[in-house]
């Protein structure tokens, strides 16, 4: 929904990654959300995570359904293609963009009314399927375009803005994720961007897909006393499991931390996540033990952030279908057309 | 008995075959229909099934006609008659002078017959329980056994069959030998026990010539492959799931790296249809040339996306092979009853492109020809067949190809782009309507936009303006006129006398109409014939419709479907075009279509008088 483009200014100093892009470079449209929003501070940690892992802007393709979050890749590498699909369908359509051209990076974005309501079935599809990606769901527990109804990620028993109280479940995509095979799930909070930008590294830099369930509260109408999505409930809620630093594959890893307190994940790619444990008995390698550690917390109100899970040699979909390493998209009529030598083959054998 | 009648008839008459479904009949029957195709003489089977795996009655009707008419004909001139079930109706079914055969191995009372007809009894469980000792063997060869035994009745040339065991069996000598054994078994009882042979015959002929037999699923899944598809996304529903499974199989023979053993291609069945066309639509975005296939309520499903992909622009080729709705309706029976909701697919104002093949050979070429008109036009193309020409076997013309590249359409590269060629991503550059777009990753600054549903300006921004809008609303109308003359044309034939009536038809039709064509001519009714394509309508569709007074639309659903099309965008008085409907669910014979036909005409003319 964005009328203005933010001038194209360059200020010379402005720091340049390792191909040569500034901060600037991964910035897209100006925002058109409310002053405040969570959503715009995770775009904020994508420009950030996508600057630090030094990927180039045109090799992102940036995905969405319907709602206040998936206008957000509009305000985010505006390098980048985007497809801003239908309601609760973008994972369908990331799938194909990706079986189509498995060189570029997928980064899918969605809410909580796009993945855990309308979306839920194609939701927990692309997890069974591995499709290589990044998939976002900026997770505020209403819908906001429509003007504060609750959605499914609401929990019982919190109260909206008009005062109704929730007695519906609410659907927990986290621990949907694990259960469904997504190779890497997270969960972090809009208003800790230190943590936030590792965890899309990683997610960015996941052999399989990966999943992070951000929770992102919204001011206009789930920001009160009585929310459990407000910035307040999840401040004073939120445990943190890890915390982790992201260390690209060039990157000489150095101080090497006393054992117990740091595990080192390495991932296909040669990246490596540096987690710094602040529960000892957390591996964040054993989904298993993840979804009970998880579901423990949760009953106890506490909103478990951090690198929850990661099988770090993760493969994709790519690799289950055996599809050939050049990208489907780049095959002409050479590489798929078997030719009139074979048709008259085929047409041989039907009489 | 002198009295009785007895149909005679060589090389044109119609065997129904009444089995149990899941009891192995399925292959020998269509071994049956073979043996008769190589000796030259057409066949057009057809499968009549329920939707149930086993135990629920199932039908194979084979019409033999040496003239080579491939509708269905209507009438049964001999019934083998093996499911108890279904007896009373099967022998009801029979022509006067017909004949009936049956397993007699035990014996039924004679109000279980029909005067009028000829009753050939054969032991059938018996001959098979003496010599087989497996209860699976026992019910197989079964089967067998009675091709024998009508290859004796009817003529059929056994070598022809054998060569076709040998074709099958090739490598497996041991079946090869079984299958042989049980061929001559229903031989001999036969030679030795009953008369033979029958008033109805095949007599060897040159009638096939280089024509190939497939059916119209295998036939569209080919030309996906030759079209250059790599990525299928797909829900199963009948009668279009073996579309999917054809593509897998001939992908896995003929797309295979010879190298490394990968794929060069991208096969998923989805969750459900939504998910289906939404991978199509992603990989459709992203260059790569993507199809699904469904059928009705799979499309009903997909409608949004439809909606999404004409109004962002993207290739989709999606074949529909249209079954009996509405809602489940008659999931394993034949209509043309998808026409408006395929045509206006989606909310809002949309039109979409709508290709009708007459048989496998059209189905191969149009859906290879689908897939070149989406990437040109970018837009979604259905391909609309149904379970009449999509499940059986047919005869038709060979595959044709024409070596050369595919159409991409009008795609920018990276260096269009970099020698700084404006790029307006909605924007009529040519005239045609049809917009430049770029593939994402092409360019590290330029050609990036987002894709939405949303309206937007020629550059692809967002906007809300009426102007906008308008314009791109007019520019995908421009876009759909430069398809009229992209797609496949209609075909035309003139009647052998002057005539002022005309008549459309099109799809799995096709062979019927031609028949009634003949037919009507020969009793003096003469209609100047056109056979549709696709949609939208070309030119010549309104100037053959003005050319004839009266124009009958036949066609294979309750509501006139294609009838409501031609009236509502060329702008025809509805009383110009008669209906001629047929929607029971089994395919459109040439007597229907003559007897509506000439009703109609009769009536005018007594009107007249």
């Amino acid at each position: 929904m964005t009328y203005i483009a933010k001038p194209p200014l360059r200020h010379p100093t402005l720091e340049k990654n390792r191909v040569g892009y500034t901060r600037r470079d991964y910035e897209g449209k100006i925002s058109t959300l409310c002053a405040g929003c969570g959503h715009d501070s995770i775009s904020a940690a994508i420009i950030q995570a996508c600057w630090e892992l030094d990927i180039e802007p045109h090799r992102v393709a940036k995905l969405s359904g319907i709602g206040c979050s998936s206008k957000t890749p509009d305000y985010f590498l505006g390098a980048s293609h985007g497809f801003n699909t239908v309601h609760g369908r973008m994972p369908s359509v990331l799938t194909g963009a990706n079986l189509a051209n498995r060189d570029l990076l997928y980064l899918g974005v969605s809410g909580d009314g796009d993945s855990a309501s309308i979306g839920l079935g194609q939701f927990a599809h692309a997890m069974r399927r591995g499709v290589r990606m990044a998939y976002i769901v900026e997770n505020n527990g209403v819908y906001g375009l429509t003007k504060g109804q609750f959605s499914a990620t609401a929990d019982s028993g919190s109260k909206s803005k008009k005062g109704v109280i929730n007695s519906d479940s609410p659907v927990d995509l986290v621990s949907m994720a694990l259960q469904l095979g997504a190779t890497y799930v997270a969960r972090g909070f809009s208003g800790n961007k230190e943590q936030l930008v590792p965890l899309i590294k990683g997610a960015m830099s996941h052999g399989g897909a990966a999943f992070i369930d951000v929770i992102s509260p919204c001011v206009a109408f789930n920001n009160h006393p009585g929310s459990t999505k407000s910035y307040d409930y999840v401040r004073e809620h939120n445990e943190a499991v890890s915390r982790i630093d992201f260390i690209a594959s060039r990157e000489e890893i150095t101080a090497s931390a006393a054992p117990g307190e740091v595990v080192d994940v390495l991932q296909h790619d040669g990246t490596l996540l540096r987690l710094r444990s602040l529960h000892p008995e957390y591996d964040a390698t054993d989904r298993y033990a993840a979804m009970g550690f998880m579901q423990e917390h949760q009953a106890r109100g506490e909103v478990l952030t951090g690198l929850l899970y990661v099988d770090p040699l993760a493969t994709d979909l790519h690799t289950a279908l055996n599809t050939t390493a050049r990208s489907l998209n780049t095959l002409d009529a050479p590489e798929l057309c078997p030719g009139t030598g074979v048709l008259a083959k085929i047409n041989a054998s039907l009489r | 008995m002198s009295a009785k009648p007895r149909v005679e008839a060589v090389n044109d008459f119609v065997v129904k075959f009444a089995n149990v479904n899941g009891s192995g009949s399925a292959s020998a029957n269509e071994l049956f229909a073979k043996s008769i195709l190589r000796m030259g003489v057409p066949v057009s089977p057809r499968n009549i099934f329920p939707s149930n795996i086993q135990g629920l009655p199932t039908w194979y009707e084979v019409r033999v006609s040496e003239q080579g008419w491939q509708g269905r004909r209507g009438g049964v001139d001999m019934m083998v008659a093996m499911n108890p079930q279904t007896w009373d109706a099967d022998v009801a079914e029979l022509t006067p002078g017909g004949y009936l055969f049956y397993d007699n191995t035990r014996p039924l009372p004679p109000a279980a017959f029909r005067e009028d007809i000829h009753v050939i009894g054969m032991p059938l469980t018996e001959i098979c329980n003496a010599v087989y000792s497996d209860a699976r063997q026992r019910q197989l060869f079964k089967n067998i056994v009675y091709v024998g035994a009508l290859s004796v009745l009817l003529e059929i040339d056994p070598a022809e069959i054998e060569k076709l065991f040998g074709e099958q069996y090739r490598g497996k000598e041991k079946l090869l030998a079984s299958n042989v054994q049980a061929l001559q078994l229903g031989r001999a009882f036969v030679q030795e026990h009953l008369q033979w042979p029958l008033g109805i015959r095949v007599r060897r002929a040159d009638r096939v010539g280089n024509q190939i037999f497939v059916d119209g699923n295998s036939a569209a899944a080919l030309g996906c492959v030759y079209g250059g598809a790599t990525v299928a996304a797909w829900y199963p529903i009948t009668p279009s799931s073996s579309v999917a499974e054809a593509f897998q199989r001939y992908c896995g023979k003929l797309r295979v790296d010879p190298e490394t053993g990968q794929n060069r291609y991208a096969i998923v069945q989805a969750e459900d249809e939504i998910a289906s066309i939404g991978m199509v639509v992603g990989a459709g975005w992203n260059g790569a040339r993507a199809f699904t296939a469904t059928s009705g309520p799979g499309v009903s499903l997909m409608t949004e996306f439809i909606g999404l992909a004409y109004f962002a622009e993207i290739p989709v080729t999606i074949i529909d092979v249209q079954r009996g709705g509405p809602s489940t309706g008659m999931p394993t029976r034949t209509q043309q009853a998808d026409i408006l909701s395929c045509a206006y697919a989606s909310h809002g104002d949309t039109k979409h492109v709508l290709l009708f093949p007459e048989d496998p050979h059209e189905c191969f070429e149009h859906a290879a020809r689908a897939l070149d008109l989406a990437d040109r036009l970018q837009t979604p193309v259905f391909v609309m067949t149904d379970l009449d020409i999509g499940m059986n076997q047919r005869l038709c013309r060979p595959f044709e190809w024409k070596e050369g590249t595919y159409d991409r359409g009008k795609v920018m590269s990276a260096e269009e782009l970099e020698a700084g060629r404006d790029f307006g991503r909605y924007k009529d550059v040519d005239g045609d309507g049809v917009p430049w777009r770029t593939l994402p990753g092409t360019h590290p600054t330029k050609g990036s936009y987002f894709t939405r549903g949303t309206t937007r300006d020629p550059y692809a921004r967002y906007s809300e303006r009426g102007p906008d809008y308008i314009y791109n609303m007019e520019r995908l109308l421009r876009k759909f006129r430069t398809a009229a003359g992209l797609v496949p044309q209609p075909v035309l034939r003139r009647a052998d006398a002057a005539t002022r009536l005309g008549v459309i038809y099109f799809g799995s039709t096709s062979p019927a109409m031609q028949e009634a064509l003949e037919v009507l001519a020969a009793q003096g009714v003469h209609l100047d014939a056109l056979r549709l394509r696709a949609f939208p309508f070309g030119d010549g569709v309104a100037e053959f419709i003005a050319q004839h007074e009266q124009v009958f639309v036949v066609e294979q659903n309750r509501d006139a479907q294609m009838r409501s099309l031609l009236v509502n965008e060329l702008e025809i008085d509805p009383a110009r075009l008669v209906k001629v409907l047929h929607y029971d669910g089994t395919p459109i014979t040439a007597r229907f279509i003559t007897d509506a036909i000439t009703s109609h005409v009769q009536a005018v003319q007594e009107n007249v008088e």
